[in-house]
């Protein structure tokens, strides 16, 4: 191939697909730099992530309390298409954030609140003590996570919700095998 | 830790072998961190633009924390997938770390649209995926869509930083067919790989992109 002008988009084409190499423009940003002149940026991330961290306990409460909302909405209007959406999104926020706010277990209640979410084919028969009960364990961790007991004991609440949400979506998803594979293949995430 | 690397250290990966298709997805960098002595590199973060949308506020505060920490000033946020494309279209970002789950149109369909080829805009800015989906079907599905790193919660800075190294030292080519634009989806090469093959005309042909890091060094 004849050599291209830097900076110009390069099109190597074939019988079903193009290459493209397109000129970097990031490349300014990648600096030599003695040695002295070190810094240690995700030290100092990490630093500032834990001068937030007096504010993850109410940034907490507030998606609790958004989850417990969007509860109420479907106790009062049933399983709406904007109902459920604002469940699970508040859930899957919870996922999410909850490690990063110090509450790993309720990240773990919502994951498996999600699971039901997601895999259940119909939502209106989920045992509605099932959603309940995660519901409840996510406000209870949230809320007493400052007693001494509460990290054992919390654990332990999110590892049993989640064995009866997955033994419940196996029974439910017997007849539907792509729902089987998504429930039982292992997440990319390392357990706590 | 230091987060700079030496000029004369490997740039290595780790794979993920993707049994389904027999290619390797979503390397991640592994690198050796400089001795007294040694030439260092560091990214310059405040000559970067980024582009947050996440419709957690909270989200969107600690990817702000942890970007300004790393040393960039321009972060600009969008809580959906729509104002996120304007965004876009308005200012140009080098890097854009998108959600998954977002009302209006999520995440996955931000990087379907950033992805056009024929767009007016800049179809090939890195885009990272962070998302509370943790499913190997999931960082597939994103894959396909064009995003270039997957980073799954719960955040941490040195993943974040992993990803934005990555995606600044170690781009990939574009690859274009009838159903796909973006980046290389093959990180490496699987000689064990058996199955059909899908792309045709030889491999020899296929055109590498040298990494940032391996430019360098040639211009050291």
């Amino acid at each position: 191939m004849a050599k291209e002008k830097p900076g110009t988009i390069q099109v190597k084409s074939f019988a079903d697909h193009h290459v493209i190499t397109q000129p970097n423009p990031l490349r300014k940003v990648l600096l030599r730099v003695p040695e002295s002149d070190l810094d240690d940026p995700v030290g100092r991330a990490e630093k500032a992530l834990a001068g937030l961290s007096g504010e993850f306990k109410n940034w907490m409460t507030i998606e609790a309390d958004r989850l417990s909302a969007a509860h109420e909405a479907i106790l009062r209007d049933g399983f709406t298409i904007d109902n459920r959406e604002e469940l699970f999104r508040a859930a899957h926020d919870i996922k999410g954030d909850a490690a990063t706010f110090g509450f790993p277990s309720a990240g773990a209640a919502a994951e498996s609140l999600c699971r039901i979410i997601e895999h259940a084919p119909d939502l209106d028969q989920v045992p509605s003590e099932l959603i309940t009960h995660h519901i409840n364990a996510i406000q209870a961790i949230v809320r007493e996570r400052t007693k001494l007991d509460t990290a054992t004991m919390a654990s332990a609440l999110s590892k049993q919700l989640r064995g009866v949400a997955d033994e419940f979506l196996l029974k439910v998803n017997r007849d539907r095998p792509e729902h089987l594979e998504a429930i039982l293949a292992p997440s990319i995430v390392p357990a706590e | 830790m230091g987060a700079c690397f030496r000029r004369d250290d490997e740039f290595r990966g780790r794979f993920c072998n993707d049994s389904l298709t027999g290619t390797a997805i979503w390397l991640t960098p592994v690198y050796r961190f400089a001795g007294p002595g040694r030439t260092m590199y560091r990214i310059d973060f405040n000559k970067l633009r980024f582009l947050i949308c996440d419709d957690n506020p909270h989200m969107r505060r600690i990817l702000r924390t942890l970007l300004h920490s790393f040393g960039a000033r321009e972060a600009y946020e969008a809580e959906d997938g729509a104002t996120a494309l304007e965004m876009y279209s308005h200012y140009v970002p080098d890097i854009v770390i998108t959600d998954w789950a977002m009302p209006i149109f999520d995440g996955l369909e931000l990087a379907q649209m950033i992805r056009q080829p024929e767009s007016k805009g800049n179809p090939y800015a890195p885009i990272i995926m962070l998302t509370g989906h943790s499913e190997k079907r999931r960082v597939t599905v994103a894959r396909d869509a064009g995003v270039t790193e997957f980073l799954a919660k719960p955040i941490s800075a040195k993943g974040l930083y992993q990803r934005i190294l990555n995606v600044v030292a170690n781009p990939r080519p574009f690859i274009k067919t009838k159903t796909y634009f973006g980046p290389d989806r093959r990180r490496n090469t699987n000689n064990a790989y058996i199955g059909p093959e899908r792309r045709v005309g030889g491999e020899m042909e296929v055109m590498q992109q040298p990494s940032l890091l391996d430019k360098a060094r040639s211009n050291v």
